[in-house]
């Protein structure tokens, strides 16, 4: 115990004196929170559109009209002559077409219907299918006006009278960031956990200090230790931080559930992926080395973790490895909580998981941490 | 010094694949003795020294360092050394007294013992009013005193000095060689590797490692005489020159 008080005692002062590592955990939860949530977000807006309208009659105007007035579009061009418009596809200038043909009125009127022409440019997938499918529901809801004017009057109503309303539970007016920043603050932490602990066990292998830890009789369980509790208490002060000051502050993200329990969790979680940190450090002899390995893991961590894409929505294959991975567990947890407002009963799989994976990468990194060669 | 044997090796050595570092090395040193531990380049010093210190394990053959058997008590041998690496590696990003404190902690040294020994020493250096500031900022010759006072802080039995002196000058190095002389006459046991032939003259006895195998092992008077020679210069040469390794 008294070996291990000297050890924490030499790593807080050490952490405290480098300003850099000071700095980052002051500003990465401060930046990275106020910056992405705001920026990457999946809602598309600005689609960038060009109308060929052959027509040029009240109801294609009309058209015309509530595409702009949708507040989704861009009009980059305006004309009649749909090579023009397809020379800004081509140069990216616009992401749609949408030609309007000839009596697009008159056949309207007379045959009660007429087709519309989509061109998409599909480089941009996302924006693309999003924007498409915008415009289609544009002009179902034009199509329905222009129905309601024409048999009204008639006295014969064949529009269809369901109408869906949706009900959003848990995030009720569907904020984006109340998605993202319970995700971001994992994000915050997992860095913390792979990238600074590793690091800093590689820094006293390149300088040599570990050559001089290892000739002393102090046991590998304390210096791991000693190496742990630090960092351990860098992430859970990065995530009060970042929970109670920005989330809290800045978003209004109060969590629904208990904040003891996602403590518990996330204490857990910090031994997990501390652990990872550990056997990245014991399989790596230079700074060099831990970054790339770190950065190797957490780029695969990060996106197979359900942050940014649906795991459901993965082929099976990549379903394995999104399971294997502990940041998933910590993001679905910490949505469920802070959103759901689930309790301890309905995350103790994700607990149990957990303490797998810490038990798991602890156990591998101490044994294949060597005192002698 | 004294006939009762601390470092004791027998047909030591050590194999890293087909390359044999260590070639059944054999040899006693005899407490407060100062060993000076001599070869060329690649001769297989620093292997050796591994194996004593506990960082290493053995291919095969025996030694117990302070009376512990170096396969199975590696812990124990620990206790009882200090070692003082080529590389510099006291934290350069802690003050003298922090690193002095930390190191003289994890040997269990008491807070007391520790504040007590600390202050002694740092007079003891000249580094009184330097106790607070950066071991990063100090010159080197001072770091090297620093380092070795810091290894033998807990008052091992053994200290082992991996080319203690490399890159100092020569005041400096005379100056380090008086700590060396006061610690072995408080009975500590001074097993040091060098590459100056005249801090081979300090030593009470050298040995000569060529290939990873001992060449020769006496008190440097006994080894000129042998070799006819007035230098150790010559005698390294005489020994060194058949050497199939190097750089």
């Amino acid at each position: 115990m008294r070996t291990l008080k000297f050890l924490l005692e030499k790593e807080y002062k050490q952490i405290f004196r480098d300003t850099i590592i000071l700095r980052m955990i002051l500003a990465m939860p401060l930046i990275q929170l106020l910056v992405m949530p705001l920026a990457a977000d999946f809602e598309i807006k600005n689609v960038n559109i060009a109308i060929v309208d052959h027509d040029r009659s009240p109801y294609s105007q009309e058209l015309v009209s509530k595409i702009r007035s949708s507040g989704y579009f861009v009009l980059t061009d305006f004309g009649s002559s749909y090579r023009n418009s397809f020379e800004q596809l081509e140069s990216d200038e616009a992401d749609l077409i949408l030609e309007i043909p000839q009596d697009f009125e008159r056949n309207l009127v007379r045959e009660n219907q007429q087709s519309l022409l989509i061109a998409v440019n599909a480089i941009n997938g996302t924006k693309a299918t999003v924007g498409g499918s915008y415009l289609g529901s544009i002009i179902q809801d034009f199509n329905g006006d222009i129905k309601a004017d024409w048999i009204t009057p008639q006295g014969l109503n064949q529009t269809p009278l369901i109408d869906i309303n949706n009900l959003n539970w848990f995030n009720p007016f569907l904020n984006y960031q109340f998605f993202m920043v319970p995700g971001i603050l994992v994000l915050l932490v997992t860095m913390i956990g792979a990238y600074m602990c590793a690091l800093n066990i590689v820094k006293e292998k390149e300088v040599g200090t570990i050559e001089q830890i290892n000739v002393t009789p102090i046991k590998k369980h304390h210096f791991i230790l000693g190496k742990l509790i630090p960092f351990w208490t860098i992430g859970i002060f990065v995530f009060s931080l970042g929970f109670f000051l920005i989330a809290r502050l800045v978003y209004d993200l109060v969590p629904a559930g208990s904040i003891l329990t996602l403590y518990a969790f996330l204490s857990l979680f910090l031994v997990a992926i501390l652990g990872v940190g550990l056997l990245v450090s014991t399989y790596s002899t230079s700074q060099q080395q831990a970054m790339s390995l770190s950065f190797f893991f957490m780029m695969i961590f990060i996106l197979m973790s359900g942050l940014f894409t649906p795991i459901e929505s993965m082929p099976e294959w990549a379903k394995v490895f999104a399971y294997a991975n502990p940041v998933t567990y910590f993001i679905e947890v910490m949505r469920m909580i802070v959103m759901k407002g689930s309790g301890f009963k309905d995350i103790q799989n994700h607990f149990l998981i957990m303490t797998g994976f810490a038990l798991l990468f602890n156990t591998w990194a101490i044994i294949n941490y060597k005192k002698t060669s | 010094m004294t006939d009762e044997v601390v470092i004791s090796t027998h047909q030591l050595t050590k194999r890293f694949g087909d390359f044999v570092a260590a070639d059944q090395i054999t040899f006693d040193v005899y407490k407060g003795e100062i060993f000076g531990f001599l070869g060329a380049n690649g001769a297989g010093k620093t292997t050796a020294m591994r194996m004593l210190c506990g960082l290493s394990t053995p291919s095969s053959g025996e030694a117990t360092i302070a009376g512990f058997d170096v396969y199975k008590e590696t812990e124990k041998i620990k206790k009882n050394i200090g070692y003082m690496s080529q590389k510099f590696s006291l934290y350069e990003d802690l003050t003298v007294l922090e690193n002095i404190r930390f190191f003289g902690g994890i040997y269990g040294l008491s807070d007391r013992q520790i504040k007590e020994k600390s202050e002694a020493l740092i007079n003891q250096l000249g580094l009184a009013s330097h106790g607070h500031k950066l071991v990063g900022s100090l010159p080197l010759g001072w770091k090297q005193k620093l380092a070795f006072s810091v290894a033998i802080f807990h008052d091992p039995k053994i200290v082992f000095l991996d080319e203690p002196t490399g890159g100092v000058d020569p005041v400096t190095r005379r100056q380090f060689w008086d700590l060396i002389y006061a610690a072995s006459d408080e009975g500590i046991t001074v097993f040091v590797t060098t590459h100056y032939m005249d801090e081979a003259e300090y030593c009470n006895r050298i040995s000569m490692m060529v290939d990873g195998k001992i060449k020769a092992l006496d008190a440097p008077i006994t080894l000129k005489q042998q070799f006819n020679t007035t230098s150790m210069d010559d005698v390294f040469f005489e020994l060194a020159r058949g050497a199939q390794r190097g750089d």
